[in-house]
Protein backbone atom coordinates (compact mmCIF):
# COMPACT_ATOMS: atom_id res chain seq x y z
CA UNK A 1 0.00 0.00 0.00
CA UNK A 2 2.46 2.42 1.00
CA UNK A 3 4.38 1.70 -3.11
CA UNK A 4 1.16 2.68 -4.64
CA UNK A 5 1.12 5.99 -2.17
CA UNK A 6 4.69 7.06 -2.64
CA UNK A 7 4.49 8.33 -6.17
CA UNK A 8 7.58 7.04 -7.72
CA UNK A 9 7.50 5.65 -11.42
CA UNK A 10 6.95 1.85 -11.10
CA UNK A 11 6.79 0.65 -14.70
CA UNK A 12 5.57 -2.83 -13.44
CA UNK A 13 2.61 -0.85 -12.02
CA UNK A 14 -1.07 -0.89 -13.77
CA UNK A 15 -2.26 2.20 -14.45
CA UNK A 16 -5.33 3.62 -12.11
CA UNK A 17 -7.68 3.49 -14.54
CA UNK A 18 -7.54 1.87 -18.07
CA UNK A 19 -10.44 1.79 -20.10
CA UNK A 20 -10.77 0.34 -23.31
CA UNK A 21 -12.81 0.32 -26.23
CA UNK A 22 -15.41 1.95 -23.87
CA UNK A 23 -18.92 2.36 -25.30
CA UNK A 24 -22.25 3.64 -23.82
CA UNK A 25 -25.53 3.51 -25.13
CA UNK A 26 -28.39 5.66 -23.63
CA UNK A 27 -31.45 3.72 -25.61
CA UNK A 28 -30.45 4.69 -29.24
CA UNK A 29 -28.19 7.68 -28.44
CA UNK A 30 -24.55 6.76 -28.70
CA UNK A 31 -22.87 8.88 -25.08
CA UNK A 32 -19.11 7.57 -25.57
CA UNK A 33 -18.00 6.15 -28.52
CA UNK A 34 -15.09 3.74 -28.32
CA UNK A 35 -12.49 5.22 -25.90
CA UNK A 36 -9.66 4.23 -25.62
CA UNK A 37 -7.71 5.46 -22.41
CA UNK A 38 -5.51 5.05 -19.62
CA UNK A 39 -4.89 7.44 -16.56
CA UNK A 40 -1.54 8.11 -15.68
CA UNK A 41 -0.64 7.72 -11.72
CA UNK A 42 -0.47 10.90 -9.62
CA UNK A 43 -2.10 13.96 -11.92
CA UNK A 44 -4.66 16.28 -11.78
CA UNK A 45 -6.25 15.01 -14.66
CA UNK A 46 -9.08 16.89 -16.64
CA UNK A 47 -11.61 16.01 -19.00
CA UNK A 48 -13.03 18.44 -21.10
CA UNK A 49 -16.07 18.47 -23.93
CA UNK A 50 -19.13 20.40 -24.94
CA UNK A 51 -22.18 19.88 -22.93
CA UNK A 52 -23.60 16.48 -23.68
CA UNK A 53 -19.95 15.15 -24.76
CA UNK A 54 -20.19 12.39 -22.10
CA UNK A 55 -17.98 13.99 -19.44
CA UNK A 56 -19.74 12.70 -17.01
CA UNK A 57 -21.01 9.51 -18.48
CA UNK A 58 -17.18 8.60 -18.74
CA UNK A 59 -16.84 8.88 -15.21
CA UNK A 60 -19.95 7.11 -14.43
CA UNK A 61 -19.16 4.05 -16.51
CA UNK A 62 -15.90 3.61 -14.73
CA UNK A 63 -17.88 2.77 -11.55
CA UNK A 64 -20.16 1.19 -13.62
CA UNK A 65 -23.22 3.85 -12.84
CA UNK A 66 -24.18 3.27 -16.03
CA UNK A 67 -24.49 0.25 -18.39
CA UNK A 68 -21.50 -0.28 -20.70
CA UNK A 69 -22.44 -1.40 -24.27
CA UNK A 70 -19.03 -2.62 -24.63
CA UNK A 71 -15.49 -2.43 -23.82
CA UNK A 72 -14.07 -2.79 -20.60
CA UNK A 73 -12.73 -0.67 -17.63
CA UNK A 74 -10.28 -1.97 -14.62
CA UNK A 75 -8.85 0.23 -11.55
CA UNK A 76 -5.71 -0.83 -10.70
CA UNK A 77 -6.11 -4.07 -13.22
CA UNK A 78 -9.07 -5.07 -11.56
CA UNK A 79 -12.75 -4.85 -12.36
CA UNK A 80 -14.19 -1.66 -9.96
CA UNK A 81 -16.39 -3.88 -8.21
CA UNK A 82 -13.26 -5.56 -6.38
CA UNK A 83 -11.39 -2.03 -6.10
CA UNK A 84 -14.28 0.35 -4.90
CA UNK A 85 -12.05 1.31 -1.25
CA UNK A 86 -9.62 3.03 -3.51
CA UNK A 87 -12.14 5.61 -5.65
CA UNK A 88 -13.95 8.47 -4.22
CA UNK A 89 -16.71 9.98 -6.19
CA UNK A 90 -17.71 13.15 -5.65
CA UNK A 91 -20.96 13.63 -7.49
CA UNK A 92 -22.52 16.72 -9.32
CA UNK A 93 -23.48 19.26 -6.62
CA UNK A 94 -26.52 19.43 -8.06
CA UNK A 95 -27.77 15.76 -8.67
CA UNK A 96 -29.27 15.86 -4.76
CA UNK A 97 -31.54 17.01 -2.95
CA UNK A 98 -30.09 19.80 -0.26
CA UNK A 99 -33.45 20.64 1.49
CA UNK A 100 -32.77 16.77 2.74
CA UNK A 101 -33.35 16.37 6.62
CA UNK A 102 -29.49 15.98 7.76
CA UNK A 103 -26.19 18.07 8.52
CA UNK A 104 -22.73 18.51 7.16
CA UNK A 105 -21.35 16.18 9.48
CA UNK A 106 -24.11 13.28 8.76
CA UNK A 107 -23.39 13.67 4.89
CA UNK A 108 -19.47 12.98 5.60
CA UNK A 109 -19.94 10.38 7.33
CA UNK A 110 -22.02 9.08 4.62
CA UNK A 111 -18.07 8.54 2.81
CA UNK A 112 -17.87 5.48 5.61
CA UNK A 113 -20.56 3.77 4.90
CA UNK A 114 -19.02 1.61 2.23
CA UNK A 115 -16.30 0.74 4.86
CA UNK A 116 -19.08 -0.25 7.69
CA UNK A 117 -20.87 -2.13 5.35
CA UNK A 118 -24.26 -3.61 5.84
CA UNK A 119 -25.95 -3.88 9.07
CA UNK A 120 -23.39 -2.05 10.97
CA UNK A 121 -24.72 1.83 12.23
CA UNK A 122 -21.96 4.91 11.93
CA UNK A 123 -20.36 5.44 15.47
CA UNK A 124 -18.12 7.53 17.45
CA UNK A 125 -15.12 6.41 15.29
CA UNK A 126 -16.91 7.63 11.98
CA UNK A 127 -17.93 10.71 13.54
CA UNK A 128 -14.91 11.98 14.71
CA UNK A 129 -13.06 10.46 11.10
CA UNK A 130 -16.05 12.93 9.53
CA UNK A 131 -15.34 15.75 11.73
CA UNK A 132 -11.28 15.46 10.74
CA UNK A 133 -12.46 15.55 6.85
CA UNK A 134 -14.60 18.40 7.25
CA UNK A 135 -11.72 20.53 9.66
CA UNK A 136 -9.59 19.62 6.32
CA UNK A 137 -11.79 21.64 3.63
CA UNK A 138 -12.39 24.70 6.47
CA UNK A 139 -15.66 23.57 7.66
CA UNK A 140 -15.05 22.96 11.22
CA UNK A 141 -17.56 25.36 12.35
CA UNK A 142 -20.12 23.95 10.31
CA UNK A 143 -20.61 20.08 11.60
CA UNK A 144 -24.47 21.09 12.72
CA UNK A 145 -25.50 23.23 10.24
CA UNK A 146 -28.28 22.19 8.12
CA UNK A 147 -27.11 21.24 4.68
CA UNK A 148 -29.68 23.36 3.49
CA UNK A 149 -28.46 26.36 4.77
CA UNK A 150 -24.82 25.83 3.30
CA UNK A 151 -23.53 28.06 0.69
CA UNK A 152 -23.29 26.64 -2.53
CA UNK A 153 -19.36 26.75 -2.55
CA UNK A 154 -19.72 25.30 1.39
CA UNK A 155 -22.14 22.54 -0.23
CA UNK A 156 -19.27 21.48 -2.82
CA UNK A 157 -16.62 21.42 0.27
CA UNK A 158 -19.10 19.01 2.10
CA UNK A 159 -18.62 16.57 -0.73
CA UNK A 160 -15.01 16.99 -1.01
CA UNK A 161 -14.78 16.03 2.52
CA UNK A 162 -16.92 13.28 2.00
CA UNK A 163 -14.36 11.84 0.12
CA UNK A 164 -11.57 12.46 1.68
CA UNK A 165 -12.99 10.44 4.12
CA UNK A 166 -13.34 7.70 1.94
CA UNK A 167 -9.36 7.70 1.96
CA UNK A 168 -9.19 6.51 -1.46
CA UNK A 169 -6.49 6.74 -4.23
CA UNK A 170 -8.55 8.07 -7.34
CA UNK A 171 -10.74 10.54 -6.98
CA UNK A 172 -13.80 11.12 -9.78
CA UNK A 173 -14.93 14.20 -9.18
CA UNK A 174 -18.24 15.56 -11.60
CA UNK A 175 -17.22 19.81 -11.69
CA UNK A 176 -16.07 20.45 -8.30
CA UNK A 177 -15.65 24.01 -9.40
CA UNK A 178 -18.75 24.88 -11.03
CA UNK A 179 -20.23 27.87 -9.76
CA UNK A 180 -18.42 27.93 -6.43
CA UNK A 181 -16.75 30.67 -4.36
CA UNK A 182 -12.99 31.75 -4.77
CA UNK A 183 -12.47 30.77 -1.40
CA UNK A 184 -13.59 27.44 -1.73
CA UNK A 185 -11.44 27.06 -5.51
CA UNK A 186 -8.73 27.32 -3.48
CA UNK A 187 -9.57 25.61 -0.62
CA UNK A 188 -10.19 22.61 -3.17
CA UNK A 189 -7.21 22.76 -5.49
CA UNK A 190 -5.20 23.16 -2.29
CA UNK A 191 -6.18 19.88 -0.74
CA UNK A 192 -6.24 18.17 -4.24
CA UNK A 193 -2.39 19.34 -4.52
CA UNK A 194 -1.87 17.90 -1.40
CA UNK A 195 -3.24 14.83 -2.57
CA UNK A 196 -1.95 14.30 -5.27
CA UNK A 197 1.57 15.07 -4.07
CA UNK A 198 0.85 11.76 -1.96
CA UNK A 199 0.32 10.00 -5.04
CA UNK A 200 -3.09 10.24 -5.52
CA UNK A 201 -4.65 10.32 -8.93
CA UNK A 202 -7.34 13.22 -9.09
CA UNK A 203 -10.11 13.04 -12.14
CA UNK A 204 -11.91 15.86 -12.79
CA UNK A 205 -14.61 17.13 -15.23
CA UNK A 206 -14.05 20.58 -16.12
CA UNK A 207 -15.52 23.31 -17.78
CA UNK A 208 -13.33 25.98 -17.42
CA UNK A 209 -11.01 26.39 -20.45
CA UNK A 210 -9.10 29.31 -18.84
CA UNK A 211 -7.86 27.89 -16.15
CA UNK A 212 -6.74 24.10 -17.76
CA UNK A 213 -3.23 24.58 -17.76
CA UNK A 214 -2.87 26.40 -14.71
CA UNK A 215 -4.61 23.46 -12.22
CA UNK A 216 -4.10 20.33 -14.13
CA UNK A 217 -1.42 18.72 -15.60
CA UNK A 218 -3.08 16.11 -17.84
CA UNK A 219 -6.06 16.60 -20.11
CA UNK A 220 -8.85 14.32 -21.72
CA UNK A 221 -10.67 16.09 -24.69
CA UNK A 222 -14.03 14.47 -24.97
CA UNK A 223 -17.07 14.36 -27.66
CA UNK A 224 -18.66 11.65 -27.70
CA UNK A 225 -15.43 9.88 -29.00
CA UNK A 226 -11.92 10.56 -27.65
CA UNK A 227 -10.05 13.41 -29.15
CA UNK A 228 -6.92 13.63 -27.34
CA UNK A 229 -5.54 12.29 -23.94
CA UNK A 230 -2.31 13.66 -22.60
CA UNK A 231 0.19 15.69 -20.95
CA UNK A 232 -1.42 19.42 -21.03
CA UNK A 233 1.52 21.17 -23.25
CA UNK A 234 1.11 18.19 -26.09
CA UNK A 235 -2.91 17.82 -26.41
CA UNK A 236 -4.14 20.66 -25.39
CA UNK A 237 -3.52 23.04 -28.73
CA UNK A 238 -5.89 24.95 -30.87
CA UNK A 239 -6.28 22.39 -33.03
CA UNK A 240 -7.26 19.48 -30.27
CA UNK A 241 -10.07 22.44 -29.23
CA UNK A 242 -11.14 23.15 -32.90
CA UNK A 243 -11.69 19.31 -33.05
CA UNK A 244 -13.65 18.83 -29.55
CA UNK A 245 -16.14 21.66 -29.62
CA UNK A 246 -16.78 21.72 -33.15
CA UNK A 247 -17.55 18.32 -33.60
CA UNK A 248 -20.64 19.32 -31.11
CA UNK A 249 -22.13 21.78 -33.41
CA UNK A 250 -21.86 19.24 -36.06
CA UNK A 251 -23.89 16.90 -34.25
CA UNK A 252 -26.67 19.38 -33.30
CA UNK A 253 -27.08 20.81 -36.65
CA UNK A 254 -27.41 17.46 -38.29
CA UNK B 1 -68.31 20.99 29.68
CA UNK B 2 -66.44 20.83 26.89
CA UNK B 3 -63.34 19.34 28.63
CA UNK B 4 -65.64 16.91 30.30
CA UNK B 5 -66.83 15.81 26.97
CA UNK B 6 -63.19 15.50 25.56
CA UNK B 7 -62.27 13.43 28.91
CA UNK B 8 -65.22 11.28 28.36
CA UNK B 9 -64.26 10.14 24.85
CA UNK B 10 -60.73 9.90 25.99
CA UNK B 11 -61.84 7.80 28.43
CA UNK B 12 -63.68 5.62 25.92
CA UNK B 13 -60.44 4.12 24.82
CA UNK B 14 -59.98 2.25 27.73
CA UNK B 15 -63.31 1.55 28.46
CA UNK B 16 -65.47 1.12 25.22
CA UNK B 17 -64.41 -2.03 23.33
CA UNK B 18 -65.16 -1.28 19.94
CA UNK B 19 -63.17 2.66 20.07
CA UNK B 20 -60.23 0.88 21.59
CA UNK B 21 -59.58 -1.35 18.55
CA UNK B 22 -60.66 1.24 16.03
CA UNK B 23 -58.29 3.71 17.80
CA UNK B 24 -55.52 1.29 18.35
CA UNK B 25 -55.76 0.51 14.57
CA UNK B 26 -55.72 3.52 13.31
CA UNK B 27 -52.61 4.57 15.51
CA UNK B 28 -50.90 1.97 14.16
CA UNK B 29 -51.77 2.54 10.74
CA UNK B 30 -50.55 5.89 11.37
CA UNK B 31 -47.09 5.14 13.17
CA UNK B 32 -46.39 3.31 9.85
CA UNK B 33 -47.45 5.74 6.82
CA UNK B 34 -46.23 8.35 9.00
CA UNK B 35 -42.47 6.65 9.21
CA UNK B 36 -42.52 4.96 6.36
CA UNK B 37 -44.04 8.22 4.67
CA UNK B 38 -41.21 10.08 5.02
CA UNK B 39 -39.12 8.66 2.17
CA UNK B 40 -42.00 8.36 -0.41
CA UNK B 41 -41.86 12.69 0.52
CA UNK B 42 -38.09 12.65 0.12
CA UNK B 43 -37.98 10.31 -2.67
CA UNK B 44 -40.47 13.14 -4.43
CA UNK B 45 -43.15 9.87 -5.06
CA UNK B 46 -45.85 11.15 -3.28
CA UNK B 47 -48.00 10.03 -6.29
CA UNK B 48 -46.57 6.85 -6.97
CA UNK B 49 -47.82 6.24 -2.84
CA UNK B 50 -50.91 7.24 -4.32
CA UNK B 51 -50.65 5.13 -7.41
CA UNK B 52 -50.07 2.13 -5.05
CA UNK B 53 -53.08 2.47 -3.24
CA UNK B 54 -55.24 2.71 -5.65
CA UNK B 55 -53.59 -0.02 -7.98
CA UNK B 56 -54.57 -2.34 -4.17
CA UNK B 57 -58.00 -1.97 -4.99
CA UNK B 58 -58.50 -4.88 -8.21
CA UNK B 59 -55.66 -7.13 -5.58
CA UNK B 60 -58.64 -7.09 -2.79
CA UNK B 61 -61.51 -8.39 -5.80
CA UNK B 62 -59.43 -10.65 -7.15
CA UNK B 63 -58.50 -12.23 -3.88
CA UNK B 64 -62.00 -12.42 -2.92
CA UNK B 65 -63.23 -14.52 -6.24
CA UNK B 66 -60.09 -16.98 -5.80
CA UNK B 67 -60.23 -17.73 -2.46
CA UNK B 68 -64.30 -17.12 -1.73
CA UNK B 69 -63.74 -15.70 1.62
CA UNK B 70 -63.40 -12.30 3.61
CA UNK B 71 -60.67 -13.36 5.31
CA UNK B 72 -58.87 -10.18 6.29
CA UNK B 73 -55.16 -11.41 5.53
CA UNK B 74 -55.45 -13.08 2.46
CA UNK B 75 -57.54 -10.06 1.09
CA UNK B 76 -54.30 -7.97 2.28
CA UNK B 77 -52.33 -10.27 0.56
CA UNK B 78 -54.06 -10.03 -2.86
CA UNK B 79 -54.48 -6.36 -2.23
CA UNK B 80 -50.69 -5.88 -1.32
CA UNK B 81 -49.54 -8.43 -4.87
CA UNK B 82 -51.48 -5.60 -7.09
CA UNK B 83 -50.03 -2.39 -5.46
CA UNK B 84 -46.87 -4.05 -6.00
CA UNK B 85 -47.62 -4.78 -9.59
CA UNK B 86 -48.88 -1.20 -10.01
CA UNK B 87 -45.97 0.07 -9.00
CA UNK B 88 -43.96 -2.01 -11.64
CA UNK B 89 -46.19 -1.03 -14.22
CA UNK B 90 -45.59 2.43 -13.80
CA UNK B 91 -41.39 1.85 -13.62
CA UNK B 92 -42.01 -0.28 -17.13
CA UNK B 93 -44.10 2.39 -18.74
CA UNK B 94 -41.00 5.29 -17.91
CA UNK B 95 -38.46 2.87 -18.89
CA UNK B 96 -39.71 1.65 -21.95
CA UNK B 97 -41.26 4.41 -23.63
CA UNK B 98 -41.22 8.08 -23.70
CA UNK B 99 -44.42 8.56 -21.34
CA UNK B 100 -43.25 10.74 -18.32
CA UNK B 101 -43.34 9.74 -14.30
CA UNK B 102 -46.63 11.88 -14.20
CA UNK B 103 -48.33 10.97 -16.63
CA UNK B 104 -47.73 7.06 -16.03
CA UNK B 105 -48.58 7.65 -12.59
CA UNK B 106 -52.11 8.80 -13.82
CA UNK B 107 -52.28 5.89 -16.10
CA UNK B 108 -51.88 3.66 -13.63
CA UNK B 109 -53.75 5.06 -10.54
CA UNK B 110 -56.83 5.00 -13.25
CA UNK B 111 -56.52 2.16 -14.81
CA UNK B 112 -56.07 -0.30 -11.64
CA UNK B 113 -58.81 1.53 -9.62
CA UNK B 114 -61.35 1.33 -12.18
CA UNK B 115 -60.62 -2.32 -12.44
CA UNK B 116 -61.24 -2.32 -8.86
CA UNK B 117 -64.41 -1.10 -9.33
CA UNK B 118 -65.22 -3.16 -11.64
CA UNK B 119 -64.43 -5.81 -9.90
CA UNK B 120 -66.31 -5.11 -6.92
CA UNK B 121 -69.05 -4.03 -8.65
CA UNK B 122 -69.67 -7.29 -10.35
CA UNK B 123 -68.99 -9.24 -7.32
CA UNK B 124 -71.92 -7.06 -5.53
CA UNK B 125 -74.37 -8.13 -8.82
CA UNK B 126 -73.33 -11.47 -8.14
CA UNK B 127 -73.35 -12.26 -4.85
CA UNK B 128 -75.65 -10.30 -2.65
CA UNK B 129 -75.53 -9.27 1.01
CA UNK B 130 -72.25 -11.02 1.92
CA UNK B 131 -70.16 -9.10 -0.71
CA UNK B 132 -71.57 -5.58 0.29
CA UNK B 133 -68.57 -5.21 3.07
CA UNK B 134 -65.79 -4.98 0.21
CA UNK B 135 -66.59 -1.60 -1.08
CA UNK B 136 -65.23 -0.06 2.53
CA UNK B 137 -62.07 -0.30 1.52
CA UNK B 138 -62.58 2.61 -0.64
CA UNK B 139 -62.66 5.01 2.53
CA UNK B 140 -61.77 2.32 5.40
CA UNK B 141 -63.60 1.74 7.90
CA UNK B 142 -61.91 1.72 10.80
CA UNK B 143 -65.29 0.74 12.92
CA UNK B 144 -65.57 -2.53 11.56
CA UNK B 145 -62.08 -3.34 13.05
CA UNK B 146 -61.93 -6.08 15.45
CA UNK B 147 -59.12 -7.60 17.96
CA UNK B 148 -57.68 -9.81 14.94
CA UNK B 149 -57.37 -7.42 12.53
CA UNK B 150 -55.71 -5.43 15.22
CA UNK B 151 -53.34 -8.53 15.85
CA UNK B 152 -52.46 -8.73 11.95
CA UNK B 153 -52.35 -4.95 11.48
CA UNK B 154 -49.50 -4.82 14.70
CA UNK B 155 -48.05 -7.59 13.45
CA UNK B 156 -47.41 -6.13 9.55
CA UNK B 157 -46.44 -3.01 11.19
CA UNK B 158 -43.64 -4.38 13.37
CA UNK B 159 -42.53 -6.39 10.24
CA UNK B 160 -41.97 -2.86 8.59
CA UNK B 161 -40.30 -1.74 11.48
CA UNK B 162 -37.77 -4.33 11.48
CA UNK B 163 -36.64 -3.56 8.14
CA UNK B 164 -36.58 0.19 8.54
CA UNK B 165 -34.33 -0.09 11.50
CA UNK B 166 -32.09 -2.74 10.10
CA UNK B 167 -31.48 -0.82 6.47
CA UNK B 168 -32.17 2.72 7.62
CA UNK B 169 -28.56 3.62 7.26
CA UNK B 170 -28.85 1.96 3.38
CA UNK B 171 -32.06 3.71 3.07
CA UNK B 172 -30.53 6.94 4.16
CA UNK B 173 -28.10 6.97 1.36
CA UNK B 174 -30.42 5.34 -1.19
CA UNK B 175 -32.78 8.25 -0.62
CA UNK B 176 -30.28 10.99 -0.64
CA UNK B 177 -27.41 10.32 -3.08
CA UNK B 178 -28.45 7.02 -4.86
CA UNK B 179 -25.46 7.03 -7.35
CA UNK B 180 -22.89 8.40 -4.42
CA UNK B 181 -24.60 4.83 -2.44
CA UNK B 182 -24.14 2.74 -5.72
CA UNK B 183 -20.28 3.43 -5.94
CA UNK B 184 -20.25 2.22 -2.74
CA UNK B 185 -21.12 -0.76 -3.63
CA UNK B 186 -25.12 -0.71 -2.18
CA UNK B 187 -27.67 -1.94 -4.75
CA UNK B 188 -29.55 1.00 -4.64
CA UNK B 189 -31.94 -0.22 -7.22
CA UNK B 190 -32.71 -3.32 -5.12
CA UNK B 191 -32.94 -1.32 -1.64
CA UNK B 192 -35.21 1.14 -3.65
CA UNK B 193 -37.94 -2.11 -4.19
CA UNK B 194 -37.24 -3.13 -0.50
CA UNK B 195 -38.48 0.29 0.23
CA UNK B 196 -41.01 0.38 -1.87
CA UNK B 197 -41.91 -3.08 -0.84
CA UNK B 198 -42.24 -1.61 3.14
CA UNK B 199 -44.23 1.17 1.79
CA UNK B 200 -46.96 -1.55 -0.14
CA UNK B 201 -47.39 -3.19 3.40
CA UNK B 202 -48.23 0.18 4.92
CA UNK B 203 -50.31 1.21 2.36
CA UNK B 204 -52.17 -2.52 2.72
CA UNK B 205 -52.28 -1.70 6.60
CA UNK B 206 -54.24 1.50 5.95
CA UNK B 207 -56.98 -0.68 3.59
CA UNK B 208 -59.10 -1.32 6.56
CA UNK B 209 -58.39 1.90 8.22
CA UNK B 210 -58.87 4.69 5.48
CA UNK B 211 -59.23 2.94 1.94
CA UNK B 212 -57.26 3.51 -1.17
CA UNK B 213 -58.45 6.72 -2.07
CA UNK B 214 -56.99 8.47 0.78
CA UNK B 215 -54.11 6.29 2.06
CA UNK B 216 -51.77 8.88 0.28
CA UNK B 217 -52.89 10.98 2.93
CA UNK B 218 -51.48 9.35 5.73
CA UNK B 219 -48.40 9.09 3.32
CA UNK B 220 -47.30 12.71 2.16
CA UNK B 221 -49.13 14.35 5.50
CA UNK B 222 -47.07 13.55 8.33
CA UNK B 223 -43.94 13.32 6.85
CA UNK B 224 -44.87 16.95 5.17
CA UNK B 225 -45.58 18.36 8.71
CA UNK B 226 -42.44 16.59 10.21
CA UNK B 227 -40.40 17.85 7.91
CA UNK B 228 -41.11 21.14 8.72
CA UNK B 229 -40.02 20.62 12.35
CA UNK B 230 -36.80 18.76 12.34
CA UNK B 231 -33.51 18.85 10.92
CA UNK B 232 -32.78 14.48 10.64
CA UNK B 233 -34.04 12.18 9.02
CA UNK B 234 -34.29 10.19 12.15
CA UNK B 235 -35.91 12.30 14.49
CA UNK B 236 -38.20 13.39 11.19
CA UNK B 237 -39.19 9.67 11.16
CA UNK B 238 -39.86 9.97 14.68
CA UNK B 239 -41.87 12.95 14.98
CA UNK B 240 -43.86 11.96 11.87
CA UNK B 241 -45.01 8.51 13.17
CA UNK B 242 -45.97 10.13 16.36
CA UNK B 243 -47.89 12.90 14.31
CA UNK B 244 -49.31 9.65 12.50
CA UNK B 245 -50.12 7.93 15.42
CA UNK B 246 -51.90 10.58 17.33
CA UNK B 247 -54.06 11.47 13.99
CA UNK B 248 -55.22 8.14 14.05
CA UNK B 249 -56.03 8.32 17.49
CA UNK B 250 -57.60 11.47 17.80
CA UNK B 251 -59.18 10.89 14.35
CA UNK B 252 -61.18 7.69 15.67
CA UNK B 253 -62.26 9.53 19.16
CA UNK B 254 -63.82 12.29 17.22
CA UNK B 255 -65.91 10.06 14.72
CA UNK B 256 -66.86 7.78 17.92
CA UNK B 257 -68.45 10.69 19.29
CA UNK B 258 -71.38 11.43 16.23
CA UNK B 259 -73.37 8.74 14.84
CA UNK B 260 -72.44 7.91 11.44
CA UNK B 261 -69.36 9.91 11.09
CA UNK B 262 -66.89 7.63 9.06
CA UNK B 263 -63.56 7.26 10.83
CA UNK B 264 -60.96 6.98 7.78
CA UNK B 265 -61.66 10.46 6.79
CA UNK B 266 -61.83 11.93 10.05
CA UNK B 267 -58.16 10.88 10.90
CA UNK B 268 -57.11 12.18 7.20
CA UNK B 269 -58.63 15.61 8.14
CA UNK B 270 -56.59 15.51 11.58
CA UNK B 271 -53.67 14.88 10.05
CA UNK B 272 -54.09 17.65 7.58
CA UNK B 273 -54.54 20.11 10.43
CA UNK B 274 -51.52 18.98 12.23
CA UNK B 275 -49.64 19.71 8.46
CA UNK B 276 -51.51 23.04 8.30
CA UNK B 277 -50.76 24.03 11.95
CA UNK B 278 -46.86 23.31 11.10
CA UNK B 279 -46.71 25.03 7.72
CA UNK B 280 -47.71 28.21 9.73
CA UNK B 281 -45.96 27.89 13.25
CA UNK B 282 -42.56 25.56 13.04
CA UNK B 283 -39.96 28.71 13.30
CA UNK B 284 -37.56 27.95 11.43
CA UNK B 285 -40.47 27.62 7.90
CA UNK B 286 -43.36 28.15 9.36
CA UNK B 287 -45.55 30.76 7.31
CA UNK B 288 -45.88 32.95 10.75
CA UNK B 289 -41.87 33.29 11.39
CA UNK B 290 -41.27 33.71 7.54
CA UNK B 291 -43.23 36.55 7.22
CA UNK B 292 -41.79 38.19 10.59
CA UNK B 293 -38.35 37.66 9.39
CA UNK B 294 -38.85 39.45 6.43
CA UNK B 295 -40.51 42.54 8.08
CA UNK B 296 -38.42 42.99 10.47
CA UNK B 297 -35.37 42.62 7.45
CA UNK B 298 -37.20 45.23 5.45
CA UNK B 299 -37.71 47.39 8.69
CA UNK B 300 -33.95 47.06 9.00
CA UNK B 301 -33.10 48.24 5.25
CA UNK B 302 -35.41 50.87 5.29
CA UNK B 303 -33.74 52.05 8.25
CA UNK B 304 -30.31 51.71 6.97
CA UNK B 305 -30.75 53.34 3.38
CA UNK B 306 -30.60 56.72 3.28
CA UNK B 307 -33.70 58.21 2.16
CA UNK B 308 -33.62 58.98 -1.60
CA UNK B 309 -36.46 60.82 -2.26
CA UNK B 310 -36.33 62.77 1.42
CA UNK B 311 -39.84 61.56 2.77
CA UNK B 312 -40.61 59.97 5.81
CA UNK B 313 -41.92 56.54 4.16
CA UNK B 314 -40.04 54.32 2.27
CA UNK B 315 -40.87 53.87 -1.55
CA UNK B 316 -42.82 51.68 -3.03
CA UNK B 317 -44.87 50.55 -0.17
Amino acid sequence: MMELKSGQKDLTKTSPIEIKNLSVTYRTEPALWNIDLNFPEGKMIAIVGPNGAGKSTLIKAIMGLVPITAGKVSVYGKPYSSQRRKVAYVPQRGSVDWDFPTDALDVVEMGLYGRLGWLRRPNSQTRDKARECLAKVGLEEYTDRQIGQLSGGQQQRVFVARALAQDPQIYLMDEPLNGVDAITEETILSILEDLRKEGNTIVMVHHDLQTVDKYFDWVVMLNRNLVGSGPIKEVFTKDNLDKTYREKQRVSLG
Amino acid sequence: MVLEEIFSVFLGIFTDYTLRYVALGSAILGITSGALGCFTVLRKQSLFGDALSHAALPGIGIAYLLAGTKDSLLLMLGAAVFAWFGGIVTLAITSTTRIKQDAALGITLSVFFGLGIVFLTYLQSIGGASQGGLDRFLFGQAAALIEKDVINLGILAAGCFVVLIIFFKEFKIATFDSSFGQSLGFPTKYLSALLTSVIVVAVVIGLHTVGVVLMVAMLIAPAAAAKQWISSLKNMLILSAVFGGLSGIIGSMISSTTEGMSTGPVIVITITAILGISLVFSPKQGFLFQFIRRRKQFQNNSDQIPNISGKGKPRGD
